[in-house]
């Protein structure tokens, strides 16, 4: 039994119906991949100027240990993910047991924690100098057969741990969405519920956990923050190394290149295997009821999640708390308003932005289904796999010869002697974020539109709706819980993003990540908690919105 | 019509500094040691100081990519190989100025007037006072003897201050002594590098190792916080070349708008009154020879530098990077 069904076409009659227009939905995929594909292209131009001595001596003594490194990491990270992410998101979405509304919730908390926070808690509480071995070496004459957390699993531990949310949300949204038939009707030819994970839900969620990880592996092969402070080298190592200590910052963006490369061509053999199937929601929209889990199976399944909040939120929340109360008499100052409010304005605006264009970019695909629009989509969604400050500087340089251009062409009109017109606005910022987030909103929103029929857009465009009402009346209503994950997902990532921010935030325009920026940029990591926190609690605000949101839709 | 905000925000733009002297620095250094120097300098001057913080690679490449129409007048950064970089890059014009060259020491200034340092960094030797005797140590060369096997500890060779450090090894022994020396020192490691020197310094203070090296403020800040770790500072190579320095320094910009500005305000940060406001926040040294150190500074003794000068390290640091590659020093 193989629910998602082979279809031979998908051509939508509708498409026929509706003249062309000059903006059709293609150009406009492709407009919106410009964002991204501008910045893309200052990076991978870099390929046409050979850097070989560079080349060579990080070939021979740098790139061997640190493929292998990533190699392993991505690996580790993927599979941790995964097993976290749908484990979870299967016990919370189909199964009942005590506390498990607001487990559900607390357990997408971790994604509020950035990465090189995490590392950096981790390693302050487990390592030889921490309090935990402290405490053992008390009764002990020592703690060096300990394994070391600055380690290789120790790094896997930890981007797991950041990373697992992304993989979680989607899985549950693909669970709650799956359609209550689904899983009856497996139960009825005799499944039971976990067979009915492993060849039913679990083939119908394919989209969603494939989004969701592509999301971890990208931000986990851009990482530069978390490696760093474990002092595990990975391909972006050799990105830095060649920027900041050999100064080579064009050798650094052929680095970046091949591992954008490398992920493109990831992702579309991805596609290609995914095919054609198609994952709508089997019977009426909505969850299949949650089956009791009795007795002592219940009580495990919340060990189980406490287990993991635990690690990954819990402890270090409290560890940083602990620090924050510790400056916070000398730290926290009226100035806090401002780097909140300014958080806060730019993670909403830029979640509300590029969800919508993320939200058109799916429409397209959908619509088109062509070769072209799929292509135009993923590339708009590259611009996560390639390393923040990398990035920030494929986004300044053609924002540069943009401003100087209209400066100078002032200037020379006899306008004035502007010095900054864009660079001194938020336009850029959020541009900058759009190229960065795009995948993050497009995974959740284009997984959500798998769920949608072609009959419910049949039966809508015979009605006589037309594109943009069936957008409205149709799409909009049955991606709701998609588009709220995907908006969640930005806004969490900006608040965390920090090379970007630092790079185009006009003057004056500091928010809590470059507050925390200034901290660990000189090692002050007790005085970087009271940002960190700060952050963690300002994305409690959307988490906490997006868990009623989905508990009222299933 | 669309063009209007467009304009209307130049033009507000470009009257702008009409209101009030403003000079705009690109800061490296971060926030918490800079503002108060600047609110003491517009206090004083009633010159408004615009500024903005971030990375120095992205700094120099946002200087690099705005061009002639730069806001920024002055750049502030950490260590010598940056500046001597953002220098070699086209970044910085060439000053003059005889209260800076009466103020700044010729080792910790550019010899072309492109940068000048501002603060001291002392890059030395820490010690497990319970394992170690002072007696024992020397140099940052006899770290590589085998006599401190599984005792020692680094922080990462991705930090520049390392690569500094290395550099000026280079200056002085040649690369081939100084390959030696820094294997030998991979040899020594009692655990994996650390990714910042107060990790390090604390593992040195539970007994993980016994000797490292570090900057000294980020010594006085483990200690200020814990006071009864056994951790003891040691100024290596006084009877040799003396200990490493490095500093933190200002240049000003090739495309500077207020030039005059950016030197009035650097020839302001290396006077005396502004020296000890300076150094004191990040428990750094003045640079300038009149002023003394902050007292918690002061208790740790003076000390000898290595005078050769600081653009060296910059000019060595692809040299000392890919050396220390090559040592297997990560």
């Amino acid at each position: 039994m193989d629910l998602p069904i082979e279809t031979a076409s998908r051509s939508l009659p509708l498409a026929a119906k509706v003249k062309r227009r000059w903006l059709d939905e293609r150009l406009l995929a492709w407009l919106i991949s410009l964002i991204t594909l501008l910045p893309l292209a200052v990076v991978v131009a870099s390929l046409l100027k050979p850097q070989g001595e560079v080349w060579s001596h990080l070939g021979e003594f740098v790139l061997p240990q640190l493929l292998a490194n990533t190699f392993w990491l991505v690996l580790g990270v993927g599979v941790g993910s995964l097993l976290l992410g749908v484990s979870l998101a299967w016990l919370t979405a189909v199964y009942d047991f005590p506390w498990r509304k607001h487990l559900a919730w607390a357990l997408a908390l971790p994604l509020a924690m950035p990465g090189y926070v995490l590392a950096f808690v981790q390693i302050g509480l487990y390592d030889y100098a921490g309090p935990l071995q402290g405490l053992l070496r008390e009764y002990m004459e020592d703690t060096r057969w300990m394994p070391s957390i600055r380690s290789r699993w120790g790094v896997i531990l930890t981007l797991t741990l950041a990373l697992y949310p992304y993989v979680y949300l989607l899985a549950r949204n693909a669970f709650l969405t799956q359609g209550r038939r689904a899983l009856e009707v497996a139960a009825s030819l005799g499944l039971s519920r976990r067979q009915g994970f492993w060849r039913v839900a679990l083939p119908m969620a394919r989209p969603w956990i494939i989004g969701g990880l592509t999301l971890a592996l990208m931000e986990c092969l851009a990482d530069f923050g978390t490696v760093a402070t474990f002092n595990y080298d990975t391909f972006t190592t050799a990105i830095y190394k060649a920027w900041f200590a050999l100064f080579n910052l064009n050798a650094a963006s052929q680095l970046a290149s091949l591992l954008v490369f490398a992920v493109l061509v990831l992702v579309l053999l991805e596609q290609k295997v995914r095919g054609d199937r198609r994952y709508t929601s089997a019977g009426r929209a909505g969850a299949a009821r949650p089956e009791r889990l009795p007795g002592w199976r219940g009580w495990a399944a919340v060990a189980y999640c406490l287990l993991v909040l635990g690690i990954a939120f819990l402890v270090p929340m409290v560890q940083l708390l602990r620090w924050a109360a510790s400056v916070a008499a000398e730290q926290l100052d009226l100035r806090y308003f401002g780097f909140v409010g300014r958080s806060l304005l730019l993670a909403a605006g830029s979640a509300v932005g590029v969800v919508v264009l993320a939200l058109v970019l799916a429409y397209a695909v959908r619509r088109r289904h062509d070769l072209s629009s799929r292509l135009a989509a993923r590339l708009a969604t590259l611009g996560y796999a390639v390393p923040g400050t990398v990035l920030a500087v494929g986004i300044f340089l053609p924002i540069s010869w943009l401003e100087n251009g209209l400066i100078n062409s002032i200037k020379a009109l006899g306008l004035g002697q502007p010095t900054q017109i864009l660079q001194g606005t938020l336009v850029v910022m959020l541009l900058a974020f759009a190229a960065r987030f795009l995948a993050v909103a497009y995974e959740p929103t284009q997984a959500a539109m798998e769920r949608i029929t072609q009959s419910q857009e049949e039966a809508a465009a015979s009605m006589g709706l037309g594109r943009r009402a069936v957008l409205r009346r149709i799409h909009l209503p049955l991606l709701r819980g998609g588009l709220l994950t995907a908006a969640l997902m930005v806004f969490v990532d900006v608040m965390k993003e920090m090379p970007i921010t630092l790079m185009t935030r006009p003057f004056g325009w500091d928010t809590l990540s470059v507050r925390v920026f200034e901290m660990t940029s000189e090692g002050q990591w007790e005085i970087a908690a009271l940002p960190s926190v700060a952050i963690v609690l300002a994305g409690l605000i959307p988490v906490i919105l997006l868990a009623r949101e989905t508990e009222k839709q299933s | 019509m669309k063009f209007r905000p467009l304009l209307i925000a130049a033009a507000l733009t470009a009257a702008a500094p009409a209101f009030a002297e403003e000079v705009t620095v690109y800061s490296a250094r971060i926030e918490a040691l800079i503002k108060p120097l600047f609110d003491a300098f517009t206090k004083e001057t009633g010159v408004q100081v615009r500024f903005v913080t971030g990375q120095e690679g992205p700094l120099m490449e946002r200087l690099k990519a705005e061009g002639a129409n730069t806001p920024a007048d002055m750049l502030l950064t950490v260590d010598a190989g940056n500046l001597w970089q953002a220098e070699q890059q086209g970044l910085l014009k060439p000053v003059k100025s005889a209260v800076l060259d009466a103020n700044v020491p010729a080792h910790l200034r550019d010899p072309g007037g492109y940068w000048y340092g501002m603060s001291i960094r002392a890059r030395t030797i820490f010690y497990n006072t319970k394992k170690v005797k002072p007696s024992d140590l020397s140099s940052y060369e006899d770290l590589a003897s085998p006599k401190w096997k599984n005792r020692l500890c680094l922080r990462t060779a991705k930090k520049v201050y390392n690569q500094s450090l290395v550099g000026t090894m280079i200056v002085r022994l040649g690369e081939q002594k100084t390959e030696s020396i820094v294997r030998g020192w991979v040899n020594n490691l009692a655990a994996d590098p650390f990714s910042d020197d107060e990790s390090m310094l604390k593992a040195i203070g539970a007994g993980l190792c016994d000797v490292g090296i570090a900057n000294t403020y980020y010594y006085g800040r483990v200690m200020q916080r814990d006071p009864k770790l056994p951790i003891g500072i040691f100024w290596a190579n006084q009877q040799s070349s003396g200990t490493h320095v490095n500093i933190s320094g200002v240049g000003v910009t090739r495309y500077a708008k207020n030039e005059k500005g950016a030197l009035r305000l650097m020839e302001w940060l290396s006077s005396e009154k502004a020296q000890n406001l300076y150094a004191d926040q990040n428990m750094e040294f003045p640079v300038n020879p009149k002023v003394k150190p902050d007292a918690r500074v002061a208790a740790w003794g003076d000390f000898k530098h290595d005078y050769v000068n600081v653009a060296k390290a910059g000019e060595l640091q692809a040299t000392a990077v890919k050396l220390m590659d090559r040592a297997g020093y990560r």
